[in-house]
């Protein structure tokens, strides 16, 4: 296994109490695995995401582990992290468009994060270009400010560089989300181009949107409220979801040959809760038309088929 | 006013902006585009940024100017507008913008927008009547009076707030609504719920210009669909025509890279796009498509 979570559980601080944004995740990602991460905003995907790789001052580690390649990831630690970033995993983030520095030319900015980690430039300079050939740029983006770059470009400069030194795990953080269709489907080939080339062991890929993850994507976890709803092959959460809330979020999807005037699709009601004092049991019950007594008792993540995790107590275990 | 005569109508109209440290420079960020929007119909504008599908919006509701061409509501040119006119304008077209957090200004509680609104149209009614008014244009947008009036924009979500706005513009009782962008930034499981209620307005009778980069969601809802490309419209017709058998080249890349739940995207060979988009012809019924000069396939 390339990466195993075990209960992991992250909140956030706030004046009001601490945000239950990640509570109690568990779940593995193999070698070779694509998996996207996918709820709605404000569900926890991201402080999962950015919990693996480095918690910011708000983050506060609760409990659980994390298990790359074998070795523990001392999540809780900010400095002894500091040994596995960039090397062993690697994110591309959320604001990748504006996460270059302005003031530094692309090629330079490379050479400072490589040298952060004791690795010269010029020893990897032929492979950085090969790679820059492969997603369609010229090497000539090295000398050039990101101003200079359309926000493709930029994209794809950011995904070449953190994954310059082949980590174990790359976590893609809403790439696809700011840039236009043709852009967006060069964008998350790329994902896949760069697992099959191995430049990088297993991928997580976190987005709001389920079509772009059945893409791409071999399995999907769909996180709700803080809590991890279903986890499964990309094939089956999309053509036979399991979980109540996977179920009413793809009936609500609009897709291409669907019209309003011949088959009208209706949304969740309701909203998610507050994850500052989210309900006891399940977090999706208010809103689920199939809730009963026993959904005020907290639904394990449990194995329901040999490749398929839910939490809801409707679906029942293998 | 008659089923299907045309409110708003657009001719030939085109933008440029001066560009370059010392505006020397031009850029045409609509070319040429004619169009009209019928009462009860819903027309989704479909392109790329910098596209000039904004643009466009925005000259509608006279934000901008418009370079050469002409902008007609209700027979009207928009540009001669000025004054008490244009004020009555705008009790006849209103728009909702992308996003609905910059809409609202943080410091004033939401109703701080209806109350704006009250004192420059309805400074006649009685305080009873507009509350009345109010809670029944907010039942429209399916909206609970009781819990979105008296709150902090920050206490609201994205998707309430943009009902909120809707409504805002319904009070006028408007004709013809521009929404740009206005699902863009809602979740998954709201965003259906905003798009059914465009339905049911068209279904009273507004006329709506739904202007987005989603095809889905253009798909969805439209009646018409126009497919705009580097400022020019490359492809316009009935909606199901459009998606069903697009024939410009830019259209058939741009459906081909759009995301499906059902499909895998497929290793379709990119087609070569013209230099620039030519004359609308005629190819079925109601069904228009650049012309394209190199290779002159679609004509």
């Amino acid at each position: 296994m390339s990466l195993n979570v075990n209960e992991l559980t992250v909140y956030y601080r706030s004046l009001r109490g601490d945000v239950k944004a990640v509570d109690g995740a568990t779940f593995e990602i193999a070698d070779g695995e694509i998996m996207g991460l996918a709820g709605e905003s404000g569900c926890g995907k991201s402080t999962l995401g950015k919990s693996l790789i480095r918690m910011d001052a708000r983050m506060r580690y609760i409990s659980g582990h994390v298990e790359l390649d074998g070795v523990e990831l001392p999540v809780w630690d900010d400095s002894k992290m500091n040994a596995f970033r960039f090397e062993k995993v690697s994110i591309v983030p959320q604001y990748a468009l504006s996460a270059l520095n302005p003031t530094r030319r692309i090629g330079t900015m490379a050479k400072e994060l490589l040298a952060s980690r004791h690795v010269e430039l010029d020893i990897v300079l032929p492979e950085l270009k090969r790679r820059l050939e492969l997603v369609g740029l010229s090497e000539n983006v090295l000398h050039r400010f990101p101003i200079e770059l359309s926000g493709g470009m930029k994209q794809r400069v950011v995904m070449v560089i953190s994954s310059l030194l082949n980590p174990s795990l790359l976590i893609a953080d809403e790439v696809t989300s700011a840039l236009d269709v043709s852009t967006q489907r060069a964008v998350a080939e790329l994902l896949v181009e760069f697992r099959d080339r191995e430049f990088v062991k297993s991928t997580i890929v976190i987005t709001h949107d389920l079509s772009v993850l059945y893409q791409i994507a071999d399995t999907i976890l769909v996180m709700y409220a803080g809590k991890l709803a279903e986890k499964a092959r990309a094939d089956e959460i999309i053509n036979s979801p399991e979980h109540p809330y996977t179920k009413l979020l793809l009936s609500s999807l609009p897709e291409v040959g669907v019209r309003f005037a011949e088959r009208r699709l209706n949304g969740i009601p309701g909203r998610p809760p507050s994850l500052l004092e989210p309900p006891a049991g399940c977090r999706f019950r208010a809103r689920c038309p199939f809730a009963f007594e026993k959904c005020a008792e907290t639904p394990p993540f449990a194995r329901v088929e040999p490749d398929r995790f839910a939490a809801c107590w409707k679906v029942p275990p293998c | 006013m008659l089923e299907g005569a045309p409110v708003l109508k657009l001719d030939t109209c085109c933008k440029s902006y001066r560009v370059g440290a010392f505006g020397g420079g031009e850029l045409l960020a609509v070319h040429d585009v004619s169009f009209e929007v019928a009462r009860g119909e819903v027309v989704a504008l479909i392109g790329e940024s910098g596209s000039g599908k904004s643009t466009i919006g925005k000259m509608i509701l006279r934000l901008l100017s418009t370079t050469r061409g002409s902008i007609m509501f209700d027979g009207v040119d928009l540009s001669t507008l000025s004054g008490r006119k244009l004020k009555e304008y705008y009790g006849d077209v209103q728009g909702v913008f992308q996003d609905p957090f910059s809409s609202y200004n943080p410091i004033f509680k939401t109703d701080h927008v209806f109350k704006m609104l009250r004192h420059e149209y309805f400074s006649g009614l009685t305080a009873p009547e507009w509350q009345t008014k109010l809670e029944r244009s907010l039942e429209v947008v399916s909206l609970d009076p009781g819990e979105v009036l008296d709150k902090y924009p920050h206490q609201l979500s994205g998707g309430q707030l943009q009902r909120m706005l809707i409504a805002r513009a319904l009070l006028l009782d408007i004709r013809l609504l521009v929404a740009d962008e206005i699902i863009s930034m809602l979740d998954a499981s709201t965003r259906i719920d905003v798009l059914n209620l465009l339905g049911d307005l068209k279904a009273r009778g507004l006329g709506i210009l739904f202007i987005t980069h989603d095809l889905n969601l253009g798909n969805y809802i439209s009646d018409r669909t126009m497919i705009l490309w580097r400022g020019n419209v490359v492809e316009m017709g009935a909606t199901e025509r459009v998606f069903g058998n697009p024939l410009h080249p830019y259209t058939k890349n741009l459906l081909a890279s759009v995301p499906q739940l059902h499909s895998k995207w497929e290793d379709v060979q990119e087609e070569a796009l013209p230099s620039s988009g030519g004359r609308l012809v005629q190819v079925e019924e109601g069904h228009f498509v650049a012309s394209l000069s190199s290779n002159g396939k679609v004509c």
